[in-house]
C-alpha cells in the first residue's frame, strides 16, 4: 500500500510539473468538447432558423406566362427574380452550383390551366446538394399550395365541396418533451465527456512504460525490493485521478457553455444543472480505471513514446464505436447492454439528460461491470509488467 | 558478497551467458571486464533479478536472487546502464522517491538524503529539476540515488560511460571511499585502465564465460604478461580458442 501511494504521489507531483499532461488534461480535453459543441450548435441554429425566415430568392423562367402564380408566390416569401435565359442554361447553372432551384414555366401554362390538362411546371434543382434540397422543397411546397387552392376553386364552383378532396385528416401527435428533443443533439456530449476522461490520463498512461523506458529510468525502479504490481498500480490510479480532473472540468465547463447556447430556440431544455453534473461525474467516473488499465496495456507494448502515443490514440477512439453501434440501431437500454463499458455510461448520461428517472439497476451493473472489467485489465498490466521483455 | 554460479541466460539463439561463476567480496572492488557484448550487463542484470537466469543460481549476502527476488534487491543499490532521472522533478526529490520506496522510516529520509548530497557532492544542483543535466551532474544523481538507504552491495553498469576525467575521478574516489567502509563493490568496464585503476580482483568475461578470475598481479603472472592490457587480450584469445 505505502508503495503504491508513493508511486501515486510522485506521478501526481511530477506530471503536474509536465505542461505536456497539463494541456492534455487541463485544456485540451476539457475544453474541445464544449466549444466545438458550441459552435457545431450555434451554426445550426443559425441556419435553420434563418432559412425559415428569410425570403427565398427565386429564379424563374417564364414568369410572364403565370401572372397569378408569380404573385401568389410572391406574397408565400418568395422573390422572384429572371432566370437564365433558356431551360438547357438553368441546368447548366444549377449543376455548377451557381444557382440552387430554379423554376420553368412553359409558354403554354395559361392554356393547359384554362384546359383544365395539368399544366407541367419543371423543378431544376440538384438533390445532393443539402442547401438545394431545403429551398427546393420550400418552392415545390409553395407550387403544391398553389395548385391546391386552384382545386379548390374548381370544385366551389361547380358546387361542390372541396372537403371531398380530404377524406383523412393526418394529425401528428408529438410527445417529446424538450428534454428529449434534446437528448438526440446531447447524446453526443457523452462521447465528449468520455474524450476528456481519456485525454487527460493520456500522457502519464504513456509515460508509465513507454516513456520511463525511453529515458531510462525503469531499469533502475525494477532494481527496487518493491513489487512491480505495486508500481504499476501506483501509476494506473495516477492516470485515472488526472482523468477525474479532467472529467469533472470538462462536465463543469458544459454546465457553464450550454447557457449560452440558443438551445431554447430549438425547442430543447437540456437537463444539466449542477446535480446533474454531479451525479453525471459519478456515473462516468468508473470508466477511468477502463482507459487508464487500457491506455497502459497499449503502450507497454510499444517501443517509444512516439509509437505509444500513435497507438494510445486508438485507444481514444474505441470507445465511440458500441456508442456509434446503438446510435444507428436505434437500441433501447437495457440490463445487458450495462455490462458494455463507454455504451453503459452513454446510455446513462442521455437518460439522466433526457430527465428520465434513474435505474438503479443499470447504474449498478454499469458501474460494477466497468469496475470488474478494469480491474481485469490492470491485472493483465501487471501481469506484463513481470516479464522480462519489458525493458526491451 | 555476491556468489554467481554457473549462470546461463539466452535470448532466442543468441546465448549470452554460458556458465559464469565468481565471487565478490565484502570491503572489495570487483571488476567485471570484457569487450562489448561478453555477457556483463546480462550477468548484472540477472543479479539485480531484472533478467531470471536460465539455469544456475546467484546469492546476494546469501539470498538467492531467484527465489526471494525482493529480498535480494533489498541488499544492493544499482546504477544500470543508462540510467535516466525524471527529468521533472529535482535532484533531491529524484533521490527522496528512491528512499521512500526503498521503504525507509519517515523521519529519517530527509537526513539520509541531505547525507549522500553531502558525500555525492551534488549541493550546487540539488535543488533543481534535473532536465538539462550534464552526463555527469546525471551519473552523480543516479549514484546517489542507489546509495541512499546504504546498501551493502553495490552493482554498477559502466558508471564512467559518458563521464570527463574530472567526474571520473571523483567516482574513482567514491567507489574507494565505499570500500573502505566494508562494501561489496560489482562493477562492469570495458576500459582496462579504469579496473586496472580500481580493482582488487578482476573478472575476465568473454562470450559469456569467465576468462579468468584473479587479483591483478594474479592475472599478470597466469598469462606471463607484464602489461594488463596484453594480459586482457591473451586471457580473451585462450577462451575463444577453447570454443
Amino acid at each position: 500500500m505505502k508503495t503504491i501511494r508513493t508511486v501515486f504521489l510522485k506521478e501526481i507531483v511530477e506530471n503536474f510539473r509536465d505542461r505536456r499532461t497539463l494541456m492534455s488534461a487541463l485544456l485540451m480535453g476539457p475544453l474541445f468538447g464544449p466549444i466545438l459543441f458550441a459552435f457545431v450548435i450555434n451554426l445550426s441554429v443559425k441556419q435553420s432558423l434563418e432559412n425559415a425566415d428569410e425570403a427565398l430568392d427565386l429564379p424563374v423562367i417564364g414568369a410572364e406566362f403565370a401572372p397569378n402564380l408569380i404573385r401568389y408566390l410572391e406574397s408565400n416569401n418568395i422573390n422572384i427574380k429572371d432566370g437564365p435565359e433558356s431551360r438547357a442554361a438553368a441546368i447548366d447553372a444549377v449543376s455548377l452550383g451557381e444557382e440552387d432551384v430554379v423554376i420553368v414555366i412553359p409558354d403554354n401554362f395559361g392554356e393547359n390551366l384554362s384546359e383544365m390538362t395539368p399544366a407541367t411546371i419543371e423543378v431544376i434543382t440538384d438533390q445532393a446538394n443539402t442547401q438545394a434540397e431545403r429551398e427546393a422543397r420550400r418552392a415545390t411546397r409553395a407550387l403544391r399550395a398553389y395548385g391546391q387552392e386552384i382545386a379548390a376553386m374548381r370544385l366551389t364552383v361547380r358546387g361542390v365541396s372541396p372537403m371531398i378532396m380530404r377524406p383523412l385528416n393526418v394529425d401528428e401527435v408529438d410527445v417529446s418533451t424538450p428534454s428529449g428533443r434534446s437528448a438526440i443533439l446531447l447524446g453526443m456530449l457523452s462521447y465528449f465527456f468520455i474524450f476528456a476522461l481519456l485525454t487527460g490520463g493520456m500522457n502519464l498512461a504513456i509515460d508509465a512504460t513507454a516513456g520511463e523506458r525511453e529515458r531510462g529510468s525503469l531499469e533502475p525502479l525494477l532494481c527496487l525490493p518493491v513489487k512491480r504490481d505495486h508500481l504499476i498500480f501506483g501509476k494506473i490510479f495516477a492516470a485515472c485521478f488526472f482523468m477525474a480532473i479532467s472529467l469533472s472540468l470538462s462536465l463543469t465547463c458544459f454546465h457553464f457553455t450550454l447557457k449560452f447556447m440558443p438551445l431554447q430556440e430549438l425547442g430543447m431544455t437540456p437537463n444539466f444543472g449542477p446535480a446533474v453534473v454531479v451525479l453525471a461525474f459519478l456515473l462516468l467516473v468508473p470508466f477511468a480505471l477502463v482507459g487508464a488499465s487500457l491506455m497502459t496495456l497499449v503502450a507497454s507494448f510499444t517501443k517509444s513514446f512516439k509509437e505509444a502515443q500513435t497507438w494510445v490514440s486508438v485507444v481514444l477512439l474505441a470507445p465511440t464505436l458500441p456508442i456509434l453501434v446503438v446510435s444507428i440501431l436505434m437500441v433501447r437500454p437495457s440490463t445487458e447492454l450495462m455490462f458494455i463499458p463507454s455504451l453503459s455510461q452513454h446510455l446513462l448520461l442521455v437518460g439522466l439528460i433526457k430527465n428520465e428517472p434513474l435505474n438503479l439497476l443499470h447504474v449498478l451493473v454499469s458501474v460494477s461491470g466497468t469496475l470488474i472489467i478494469g480491474a481485469l485489465l490492470t491485472w493483465v498490466c501487471a501481469r506484463l509488467y513481470r516479464r522480462e521483455g519489458l525493458l526491451g | 558478497m555476491i556468489i554467481v554460479e554457473d549462470l546461463h541466460k539466452s535470448f532466442g539463439k543468441v546465448k549470452a551467458v554460458q556458465g559464469v561463476s565468481f565471487r565478490a567480496e565484502d570491503g572489495k572492488i570487483t571488476g567485471l571486464l570484457g569487450p562489448n557484448g561478453a555477457g556483463k550487463s546480462t550477468t548484472l542484470r540477472a543479479l539485480y533479478t531484472v533478467l531470471k537466469p536460465d539455469s544456475g543460481t546467484a546469492t546476494i549476502d546469501g539470498i538467492n536472487v531467484v527465489e526471494d527476488s525482493v529480498g535480494a534487491r533489498s541488499r544492493i543499490g544499482t546504477l544500470p546502464h543508462g540510467s535516466g532521472l525524471y527529468p521533472h522533478l529535482t535532484a533531491r526529490e529524484n533521490i527522496s522517491y528512491y528512499a521512500k520506496l526503498y521503504d525507509m522510516p519517515a523521519d529519517i529520509i530527509d537526513g539520509r538524503v541531505q547525507k549522500v548530497i553531502d558525500e555525492l557532492d551534488i549541493n550546487d544542483f540539488a535543488d533543481r529539476r534535473t532536465k538539462g543535466f550534464s552526463q555527469g551532474q546525471k551519473t552523480k544523481v543516479s549514484l546517489a540515488r542507489s546509495l541512499v538507504h546504504g546498501p551493502q552491495n553495490i552493482l554498477l553498469d559502466e558508471p564512467s560511460n559518458g563521464l570527463d576525467v574530472m567526474a571520473t575521478r571523483a567516482l574513482r574516489e567514491l567507489i574507494r571511499g565505499l570500500r573502505e567502509t566494508g562494501k561489496c563493490v560489482l562493477f562492469s568496464s570495458h576500459v582496462m585502465q579504469e579496473v586496472a585503476a580500481l580493482c582488487d580482483e578482476i573478472v575476465i568475461i568473454s562470450s559469456g564465460k569467465v576468462a579468468m578470475q584473479d587479483t591483478p598481479d594474479g592475472i599478470r603472472a597466469a598469462t606471463g604478461c607484464d602489461d594488463l592490457e596484453e594480459a586482457f587480450v591473451k586471457a580473451i584469445d585462450m577462451v575463444e580458442a577453447e570454443s
